[in-house]
């Protein structure tokens, strides 16, 4: 099984995305199948470390607190760029220092912190395990680096480790 | 105009809403885009594109030609995940190139913590 | 009645989507350095690709989806092949 089908998660969703590039039917099923089994060969062949999801439950809480997320802050930094916050608006760096070492997870992490508008992912130093991030309203770090510690953080943990 | 006015009115409402949304949230994007007057700044304006900007436009277009069609049209959420998955990257990298840059010439960008790699974080790393 | 408020709407989004590209390229343009230019290319063309999407619910087509997709695909290699340029060109060691 784990032969035939060495990712079977990016087989999957290769056989979904095929499905909805094209229309449902049994002809595009089997076409598809047979070409995510492939890639799936050709995947594992470049990239023998398969990354590890130890519990799927936390995956939907997460995508939901992001989506909320996604919402507040939009409405934020939209208002920000609007108003320039009354010519007091200041920007700033700021240095988190992270607890999370899985690539994966800090993969999935600089993907939340580039979707949420007003954080952007500077650097990662790997050896003291610090984020370098830029935000976009000086007043917010206090509540960016709780996000990213309290509620983020144990989540990706959670889910990777 | 012929498919438009097939669209029924309570599909009609949601779908213009949606719309004009994901544009204004994107011409809000790139207003600050070229306003603001700091790379770092600047770096946060695309994202409003790229997070509602383009969820909304996705979503309005799914509900249209699901509703027109009639079955589930769905792959406009391909494009919208190619987004999701590949901004962080190209930003990531602009962001590291950008703060290279100004390291390499002692920019008075940076304020002074930021001129080198950092080295020891404050607190040691809790095992 | 349906069809007019999606053409109001619609006409509306290609309006300020337009409007956000022309944003983007006097960046472009004007840009004082190289990563501004490669962030303003990648709003761009984050732009054009939702005008593509509009203006394929304008016209009541899906041929201008595949544009948007191959749009979207080139815009994310293009801008990282310009930032790993700007990464590794002009490094002063």
């Amino acid at each position: 099984m784990t032969r035939l089908v060495p990712h079977p998660v990016l087989s999957a969703s290769l056989v979904l995305l095929w499905l909805m590039l094209t229309r449902f039917s049994l002809g595009y099923l089997i076409l598809g199948t047979a070409l995510s089994l492939v890639a799936g060969w050709a995947y594992s062949a470049l990239h023998p470390a398969k990354p590890r999801v130890r519990r799927w439950r936390v995956i939907p809480r997460l995508v939901a607190t992001l989506l909320w997320d996604i919402i507040l802050s939009n409405i934020n930094v939209a208002r920000l760029l609007l108003t320039e916050g009354r010519g007091t608006r200041r920007s700033a760096f700021m240095q988190v220092p992270l607890k999370i070492t899985d690539e994966n997870a800090l993969a999935v992490l600089a993907i939340i912190l580039t979707a949420t508008p007003g954080t952007a992912w500077l650097e990662y130093v790997a050896d003291t395990g610090t984020l370098v991030l830029h935000i976009f309203d000086a007043t917010q770090a206090d509540h960016y680096r709780d996000v990213i510690g309290k509620t983020y953080e144990p989540m990706l943990m959670e889910i990777f480790e | 105009m012929s498919p438009l006015q097939a669209v029924p009115l309570f599909i009609a409402i949601p779908v213009a809403i949606m719309v004009v949304l994901g544009s204004t949230l994107t011409l809000i994007g790139a207003l600050g885009f070229a306003r603001l007057t700091s790379f770092y700044d600047r770096l946060h304006a695309p994202t409003l594109a790229t997070s509602w900007g383009t969820g909304g436009i996705i979503i309005a277009s799914a509900l249209m030609f699901s509703v027109i069609e009639g079955r589930a049209v769905i792959h406009e959420f391909v494009i919208g995940l190619c987004i999701v998955v590949t901004t962080p990257v190209t930003l990531m990298m602009l962001a590291r190139a950008a703060l290279q840059r100004d390291r390499a010439e002692r920019s008075p960008v940076l304020p002074e913590d930021m001129q080198l790699r950092p080295q020891h974080p404050e607190p040691p790393a809790q095992g | 009645m349906s069809a007019t408020i999606l053409t109001i709407a619609l006409g509306y989004a290609q309006v300020a989507l337009a409007l956000a590209g022309c944003l983007a390229g006097t960046r472009l343009l004007r840009g004082p350095r190289a990563q501004d230019r490669v962030l303003a290319l990648d709003a761009l063309y984050v732009s054009i690709m939702l005008l593509f999407l509009v203006t394929g619910m304008q016209l009541g087509t899906a041929f201008f989806f595949e544009a948007a997709t191959v749009i979207a695909i080139m815009g994310f290699v293009t801008s990282v092949a310009l930032a790993k340029f700007l990464f590794r060109g002009e490094v002063i060691e």
